[in-house]
This record gives C-alpha cells, sequence and structure tokens, in this order.
C-alpha cells in the first residue's frame, strides 16, 4: 500500500521535472527565435548606419567589418554638398508641405467630424455611407484624373498641388466622428443653452477631448508627407518644390552599378533621422493610429 | 437650499433648451448648418474624388483615348478598345504576373512569421516589450530609403578579377554556412534575359524587403488580438494537458482568426498596389540594370502610362480596381465561413 503510494509520488515528480524541462526547452526556443528574427529586422538599420560611417575603399573590401575601423564623418559632409541631392532645400519643402497640409486637413477633418457626429441635416447618413465607400477604391484610380485636373488648373509644379488634392481623408473623419460621438450630447445641449457658439464648444470641449486622436492625425499626416513619393514625382519634380523622398530616389538614380555606397548610406540615414525620433517620442501615438487604420500616411 | 437651487437652475435650463430647439427646429437651422461645415470637404471631393470616378470610366470606355488628342477636338469611338488592347499588352501580362506573384509569396509567408512572432511574444515575459518595439521599428521608415539599404546589402561589387571586389553582407552570410564561391548575384542576376522576364534571385531580393516591411504591422495587431483572448481556454488546456502544437492549431489560430482574416485580406490589397519598394530597391528602372521594368507591377504601369495614354491607363486601373475587390470579397467569404467570432 505504501509501496504505491511512493511509486505514484515518484511519478508524479518525474512528470513535473519533465514538464519543467520541457519548459525551459520552449523558453530557449522561443527567445532564440525572437532573437534571431529580431537582429534580422534591426540588421538593414545597423549596416545603414556602419556603412554610411566606413570609408569607401573600408566598404569595398571582400571581407566586410561590422563595426569601421576608421569612423568617417566626411560622407555626411558630401551628402550636404551634394548638387544632385541639395538636402536643406529638400527638408525646407517637405515640412512646408506637412506643417500646411496638416493644419489646412485637421481644420476640415474637425469640422466635417463635428458636422457627422452632432447637427442633423437630410442626407447625412447617406453622405457618410458614400463616403465611406469611397475608401475602397484604389488610390491609383483617382491620380489619372487627378493629374489632368491640376494640370487644367496650372498647378503643375508647385507647392498647391502636393497639398490640396489630399487634404480630405475619409478615414480621419470616420476616425474622429466615432471620437465625438463618445461625447456625451447633454454637453452640446448645455453649452448651447449657456449660448455658445458651435465654434467655441468645438474648440473648449470637442478638441482637447479628442486630443490624443488629433495628434496621431497630425503624426500620420507629417509622416505622409514625408514618405511620398509617387504624386510629387508626377507632379512636382522641380528643383524648388521637390519632396525628399523623391529627391533621395532621383539623385540616387544608379541603385545597382558601383556607386559610392556609403555617401548614399548617410543620406538615408539623414532621411531616417527625424522617423526615428518620431519613434521613440510618440511611438504610442501612432500604434495607435496603425492599428485603427492599417494605412501607413 | 443649495440643492433647490441646482433643480430650479436644471428645469429652466430644461425648459430654455427645448424652446432653443423648437426654434431652431422652426428655421431649419441645423439642416444648413451642416452643409455649411461640410463645404470644404465636400467641394474637395468633387473635385478630387468623385469626379475623378466619373472620369475614370469615362477614360476606359473611350477607345483609345488621350487627353492631348482631345483637347486637339478628337472624338473616340465607344467601346471596350482599351481594356482589350491593355490585356493584350505583353508589357501588361508581365506586370500583372510580377503582382501576383509576389501577393501570392509574401502575405502567406509575412502572415505565418507574424503570427508565429506574436505568438512567441504574448508567451514570454523578460524583455517582452523591449522586443515589440524592435519589432514595430520597420513601420515606421521611408520605403524608398530602406530599399536603399536592402539593395546595398544584396548588391555585389564587381572588380576587375573573377570573383567580384565585395559580394556584398548578405552573401558573405551564406558564403558563411554554404562555402566560398556560393554567391548569389541577387541584384543584377536577370539583367540579361531576353524576354524581360527578372530572375528569380531578383524576386527573392523583394519577398525579403516585402515580408521584412510588412511585419511590424501584422504583429500589432495580432499580438492586439492574442492579448485580448479569454486566459481561461489556456487554462483548461493546461489542465487536460493539452500539447503545444494542439492549442496553437486548435485554441489559438481559431480565436485570432478575425484578426488573421484581417491581416490578410489587407495584405492582399497592399499586394496589389506594390509600387514604391520596388522602386526603393531596384530604382525607378523597376528592373536589373539593363533589363528595365523586368519587376514592374499593376501601379507601375498605371503610373507609366498617366499624362500620355489616359484611356489605357483607366482601363488598367479599374482591372486592377476589380481584382482587388473580387479577391477581398473571395477572402471574406473564405474567413466568414471559417472564422469564429
Amino acid at each position: 500500500m505504501s509501496e504505491t503510494k511512493v511509486m505514484q509520488q515518484r511519478d508524479l515528480q518525474q512528470v513535473t521535472a519533465q514538464q519543467k524541462v520541457i519548459g525551459i526547452c520552449a523558453k530557449v526556443l522561443t527567445y532564440t527565435f525572437l532573437s534571431i528574427m529580431a537582429l534580422i529586422i534591426i540588421f538593414p538599420f545597423y549596416w545603414m548606419i556602419i556603412s554610411s560611417l566606413k570609408e569607401l575603399s573600408e566598404y569595398r573590401r571582400s571581407i566586410p567589418t561590422l563595426f569601421p575601423k576608421v569612423i568617417d564623418y566626411k560622407n555626411y559632409i558630401e551628402v550636404f554638398q551634394n548638387r544632385d541631392l541639395l538636402l536643406g532645400r529638400l527638408f525646407l519643402n517637405t515640412v512646408y508641405v506637412g506643417i500646411v497640409s496638416t493644419i489646412l486637413s485637421l481644420v476640415i477633418t474637425v469640422l466635417s467630424a463635428f458636422a457627422f457626429a452632432r447637427l442633423e441635416f437630410k442626407g447625412k447618413n447617406a453622405l457618410f455611407a458614400f463616403l465611406l465607400a469611397t475608401m475602397m477604391i484604389p488610390g491609383e484610380l483617382f491620380t489619372i484624373t487627378n493629374y489632368q485636373t491640376v494640370n487644367a488648373f496650372g498647378w503643375m509644379e508647385t507647392f498647391t498641388v502636393l497639398i490640396v488634392p489630399f487634404l480630405v481623408s475619409v478615414f480621419y473623419i470616420y476616425l474622429l466622428r466615432q471620437n465625438f460621438l463618445q461625447i456625451p450630447n447633454e454637453l452640446y445641449l448645455a453649452a448651447k443653452v449657456d449660448g455658445t457658439k458651435d465654434l467655441k464648444y468645438l474648440w473648449k470641449v470637442m478638441i482637447p477631448l479628442s486630443l490624443p486622436n488629433l495628434i496621431s492625425i497630425t503624426i500620420l499626416k507629417m509622416m505622409g508627407a514625408w514618405n511620398s513619393y509617387m504624386w510629387p514625382r508626377l507632379v512636382a519634380n522641380d528643383d524648388a518644390h521637390r519632396l525628399i523622398t523623391n529627391g533621395l530616389r532621383t539623385a540616387f538614380t544608379d541603385a545597382s552599378g558601383n556607386t559610392d555606397i556609403p555617401v548614399q548610406m548617410a543620406a538615408v540615414a539623414l532621411v531616417s533621422l527625424p522617423l526615428f525620433l518620431v519613434f521613440i517620442f510618440l511611438r504610442k501615438y501612432i500604434m495607435k493610429g496603425v492599428s485603427r487604420s492599417g494605412i501607413k500616411g | 437650499m443649495a440643492n433647490e437651487s441646482v433643480a430650479t437652475k436644471k428645469y429652466y435650463w430644461y425648459e430654455v433648451s427645448k424652446k432653443l430647439d423648437a426654434f431652431a427646429k422652426k428655421i431649419k437651422f441645423d439642416q444648413w448648418k451642416g452643409w455649411i461645415y461640410l463645404s470644404p470637404a465636400i467641394v474637395l471631393l468633387l473635385i478630387f474624388t468623385v469626379w475623378p470616378i466619373f472620369n475614370t470610366v469615362r477614360m476606359s470606355l473611350l477607345e483609345g483615348y488621350t487627353t492631348m488628342t482631345e483637347i486637339n477636338g478628337a472624338t473616340f469611338q465607344f467601346g471596350f478598345g482599351n481594356f482589350i488592347r491593355v490585356i493584350k499588352y505583353p508589357g501588361f501580362i508581365t506586370c500583372l504576373k510580377n503582382t501576383v506573384l509576389l501577393t501570392v509569396l509574401t502575405v502567406p509567408i509575412s502572415t505565418f512569421l507574424a503570427l508565429l512572432i506574436a505568438v512567441c511574444l504574448n508567451s514570454i515575459k523578460l524583455f517582452s516589450r523591449a522586443l515589440q518595439t524592435i519589432f514595430f521599428l520597420p513601420y515606421v521608415t521611408n520605403s524608398i530609403a530602406i530599399g536603399m539599404v536592402f539593395a546595398a546589402m544584396f548588391n555585389m561589387i564587381i572588380g576587375g578579377n573573377a570573383r567580384p571586389d565585395s559580394v556584398g553582407i548578405v552573401n558573405n552570410v551564406i558564403e558563411f554556412f554554404f562555402g566560398e564561391g556560393s554567391y548569389i548575384n541577387w541584384m543584377n542576376a536577370g539583367s540579361a534575359n531576353p524576354d524581360g522576364t527578372a530572375s528569380w534571385a531578383n524576386f527573392t531580393v523583394m519577398v525579403v524587403y516585402i515580408v521584412w516591411n510588412a511585419l511590424p504591422f501584422k504583429i500589432l495587431i495580432l499580438l492586439g488580438g492574442l492579448q485580448s483572448v479569454n486566459k481561461q481556454y489556456y487554462d483548461a488546456a493546461k489542465v487536460d494537458g493539452t500539447s503545444r502544437a494542439r492549442v496553437f492549431a486548435r485554441i489559438t489560430v481559431p480565436l485570432l482568426s478575425p484578426m488573421i482574416a484581417y491581416v490578410v485580406i489587407t495584405g492582399f490589397i497592399g499586394g496589389f498596389k506594390e509600387y514604391s519598394s520596388i522602386v526603393g530597391v531596384f530604382g525607378e528602372g523597376m528592373g536589373p540594370v539593363g533589363n528595365a521594368y523586368a519587376l514592374d507591377t499593376m501601379v507601375g504601369f498605371i503610373y507609366r502610362a498617366i499624362g500620355k495614354q489616359e484611356g489605357t491607363a483607366s482601363a488598367a486601373a479599374l482591372i486592377l480596381f476589380g481584382i482587388i475587390f473580387v479577391v477581398t470579397m473571395i477572402n471574406l467569404y473564405v474567413s466568414n465561413k471559417k472564422t469564429h467570432y
């Protein structure tokens, strides 16, 4: 009787020990897999930075160095002196377009979202449904006609052409409308009774209450200007109005020849730097925006 | 005393708001106010969204339409000529093949990897936050800029000798595992292909880059889904002594199926619109040196026809829309049958 009990206990100990071993193995496997994947994810950034700090002769060595023997900042100076790139100009253009389009877009989005969330008028729901339906259509379909339109308006190679066509984002209107709907209607009625004007109410109550969403929209919109390539390439590809991504690509046209890759990597690193700063300081706003939208920019 | 005044105040407010509402109703104040608030958005949408929808259909149905000839007063026959021309055009077939191939390869690979990473991230505590941050990093990047980094990593620097001066960091890793001389000319392998098609090596570079780029968003969505799964299911499985693989297949995947369906659908839509990542890696030539447009896609085809052949571009854009629409419908149909809510 007692013998079987001892045996049972021993079996139990063995089983728990086995489970522990399996658990540890699984943990080790999990961490190994995640570490390898994380290395693969990070490596291009690492390679970009160390390549940008190498001398050309070191970069071209047959056995690559994982850390530059001589840290060389010359590449960065060369990037700023590059006559094809004009980095300072590209930077100012992009920031200007980004700020103006973000501000105008926020105004339009807030007004539209307010109308959809708080005001009652005929055809509201039909209009809203129609707007949501347009989100399904790929943007390329609009671009063909928009190119003709801006051409007819005489907007080619201006900042207007980079700002105006993309001011209305149905998705942002939708996002903000949902946010506004959560604010209790009683607040609005109380404000009305007090004689508060709608715009003042919007400014004093609704905007502060939906600030996180507005910040998300601002960041995504700025990032959109920074990363936009196709439309700027199509309509404003002159030195005075070129945006940064387009400028970066056109300055280094020879993608696979024997170009001076360290200089190219220095330029890429400089273009990526603001995005990294945004990532470090404003990550939670981006993640919030992303998990709701799934769209880039 | 204080309560009484609050009550009277409330009643007073109620009365006033009722009167105000009645007044607003009488003059239909809200009716036109809503439209005023929406007017900037509506004007812009009419010009840049609604008109393009009609105009694209119109242009696609006018045979051989171009803006220049229309300005010069030409008239066009009505018909499906543009669509037939696009489908018969060999360049378009290459674009279609490239787009479909890249989508079909990258969506399953990235979804599977993202699922695996999300499950692993969800199962650990130590370093979980730090690893999540790392995995989200590629999202906040410029696809052209990082494409250039990938090109540099895969690129070989060819010198005068039989062996290239530098085979590139990716080939260095391959040679480390498979011995010297096992390097592959990733970037320019297909440059001499006579039929203008890209080499499998070129495609591999694109698949690696697109998957790398697609991971963060998918991980974010799937991890969010995992974190909201009820822990009781796992506790029940633990009590039953269910194996890890079985838990993954029978609990995790079914409970996560709405999120998986979501990332697959958005992945397919994004895949069919692939363009700037290829420009990032291979440059505006969209192919290995000497074999331009070997890696061209549907969107690339449309972009190159803009401002020149609007009829063709419109037809191609509508075909793209049709494909995306059909694939999304199929995805929704399948996921409705397979997903558990």
